[in-house]
């Protein structure tokens, strides 16, 4: 709460305020101060009441006992009761971080890789691009939840597309009911959505390397290969960071397409699925399910800090 | 695929090499794969249950139709769960906008200690995976009690009320981004001057700075629109009245009405895509340019 009762504190100047012509912008008159603030304080409460309270929130509730329906006077604190529970006892943790990493790693490694050669592919003068590009995004405004849904129809033993192209049709593979692969499948349709995305943020960055680098390096005898590893994909290093964060925090809140698939049971676990149980599903284990959301929490903030780091260290520089 | 990497030399007209070729194969066939899916559910949408539960999906179609969508439609009382989105999103984009131009308006403009700390506070938040807020908001929800002209269930859960606000709180993070790194490319002298001459700070933003923010701000809209619509997780821990859910939300519910009729449930999963699809056709200038702002600037 602090920023926001010292915001209009650093509106005003010292001395006296109406002055004008005085220093750039900070000469404002008693009005202008006063609808700056709200300009500034209004947004910043509402997003402060809504996100950061609730996430602290989630830190403070971790370390209690309550079912979340009785009254916060219900609220019992057991300190690190349920982080010992989930690490050592909660049966479905372990299996949902396992599945959150493989998630991590396989957008990391597929949908990046593809993203990164298409990009690469489209990044020249060549005909039909546009259309090339447009087919390639079209997948990433499809919710999850719809992408889920379409690749059901990809996927389902009872006449699928999958079953039927691999001649598969007498003795189908029940792609995502079976626990062993239902995890890849899914994965495979995640990929198909996120694709166009990685592309997308690759194509505007090529469009960011100085052609001269490029030259440069032809002329010393660089293949495209060697100039493409060893000097563009290096030049892109902000965008290699912007790529990976934004990888992190997808799989981090992935939850929709396992949700209607099959509410994430049965090889499907995310470290989602098992906080938002806790309100909407079968457990009502406020704390527990709290603990868990912490865990996310301090997964994705050192990849927040990371971003903020290689974006706003740029700003102080100017 | 170490040949088509080779650049080609600058000129209007290139001959047709093998490389070309293959590079062209290779995109056609990696677009047409990346539409099946779409393809796939648009041709089971338009066959019928008869047709496909004799014959499989895969197979030629006897004949094709429109019946599923008119029954999707009508089964799934797809009117009223698109009002219901509707209702939610109009609002969540208008002011999302707004709160995040004042923002950024006032953080690119004038200078103040916490300028960078508060576009970070926005930016982290925005990062945060939902569920890290979402136990302790729905809680929060079920506490704040509305009268009833603000909300049928007289608190905010429930409420389309309540959906709106945490779309607001949580996508201004990225508007208020966007358009901070947008303003400041505007010249500074601009505002100085209109402030020279006496114009308030509520008139440099809003009848200086908006206009010149137009672009940006299509390319948001145009974002916004299609991240709030596709939401699922919001409404769905934060309604429990399956009436009053928004259209995605509501697939979940749907697919209990349909059945296990694939052509139907094909032919659903196309409308409720169909608006966002209809963006992207119509816009994806900006759909792509917003996206593309958010990320490499700054």
């Amino acid at each position: 709460m602090t920023a926001v009762q010292e915001k209009p504190k650093a509106v005003v100047p010292a001395g006296p305020p109406p002055r004008r012509r005085g220093k750039r912008a900070t000469a404002l008159a008693g009005t202008d101060k006063l609808v700056l603030a709200l300009m500034l304080g209004i947004p910043t409460v509402v997003h402060l009441l809504f996100v950061w309270i609730p996430t602290l929130g989630s830190v403070a509730l971790s370390f209690s006992r309550w079912n979340g329906i009785g009254g916060l006077e219900d609220i019992e604190w057991i300190g690190v009761g349920n982080y010992v529970e989930i690490f050592t006892e909660y049966p479905r943790f372990w299996p949902a971080v396992q599945h959150n990493l493989i998630w991590l790693l396989f957008l990391l490694i597929v949908p990046t890789s593809a993203g990164l050669l298409l990009a690469v592919l489209l990044d020249r003068e060549i005909r039909f691009s546009r259309i090339y590009q447009s087919a390639l995004y079209l997948p990433m405004v499809l919710s999850l939840a719809l992408v889920g849904f379409i690749w059901q129809l990809i996927y389902t033993p009872d006449g699928g597309l999958l079953n039927s192209v691999l001649g598969l049709g007498d003795d189908p593979v029940d792609w995502i009911g079976d626990s062993d692969i239902n995890l890849y499948a899914v994965l495979v349709a995640a990929a198909w959505r996120h694709t166009g995305y990685i592309m997308l943020l690759y194509l505007a960055g090529l469009k960011s390397v100085d052609p001269a680098l490029k030259e440069a390096a032809a002329l010393d005898g660089a293949s495209s290969a060697q100039t493409f590893f060893r000097v563009t994909f290096p030049v892109m290093k902000p965008v290699n960071i912007v790529v990976l964060v934004v990888t992190v925090i997808e799989a981090l809140r992935a939850f929709d397409i396992v949700y209607v698939i099959n509410k994430g049971r049965n090889g499907l676990e995310l470290l989602s699925v098992l906080v938002t149980d806790n309100i909407i599903g079968e457990a009502s284990r406020i704390g527990r399910g709290s603990a868990v959301a912490v865990v996310l929490l301090t997964i994705s903030l050192g990849f927040i800090i990371t971003y903020l780091y290689q974006v706003f260290s740029k700003e102080n520089r100017t | 695929m170490t040949a088509t990497l080779e650049r080609a030399p600058v000129s209007k007209k290139r001959p047709v090499t093998p490389a070309r070729v293959a590079l062209h194969v290779f995109l056609v066939v990696t677009c047409l794969m990346t539409l099946a899916p779409l393809l796939w559910a648009v041709y089971a949408s338009l066959r019928t249950y008869d047709d496909t539960s004799v014959n499989g999906y895969f197979s030629i179609a006897k004949s094709l139709t429109f019946d599923n969508f008119a029954k999707a439609w009508e089964i799934g009382d797809l009117p009223h769960f698109y009002w219901n989105t509707f209702l939610i999103t109009v609002p969540a984009l208008v002011v999302t906008l707004l709160l995040s131009s004042m923002v950024a308006f006032g953080v690119s403009r004038f200078s103040f200690k916490f300028n960078i700390a508060l576009l970070m506070l926005f930016t982290a938040g925005n990062l945060l995976p939902q569920q890290v807020i979402v136990t302790p908001l729905w809680r929060l929800y079920r506490l704040i009690e509305l009268p009833a002209w603000m909300s049928e269930s007289e608190s905010l859960i429930d409420s389309p009320l309540g959906v709106i606000l945490i779309h607001i709180a949580f996508q201004m993070g990225f508007c208020t981004f966007v358009l901070s790194n947008y303003m400041k490319t505007i010249p500074y002298e601009l505002t100085e001057a209109a402030r020279v001459d006496g114009a308030s700070v509520f008139r440099q933003y809003w009848q200086l700075t908006l206009p010149l923010c137009r672009p940006v701000l299509a390319a948001l809209a145009t974002l916004e629109f299609t991240w709030i619509y596709n939401d699922f997780l919001w409404a769905l821990v934060l309604i429990q009245d399956g009436d009053k859910m928004p259209v995605t939300s509501a697939l979940q519910n749907l697919r209990g009405t349909f059945f296990t009729d694939n052509n139907l449930i094909a032919a659903g999963s196309l409308l409720v895509a169909l608006p966002t699809l209809v963006v992207f056709f119509v816009l994806q200038r900006q759909f792509v340019g917003g996206l593309t702002l958010g990320s490499t600037k700054g």
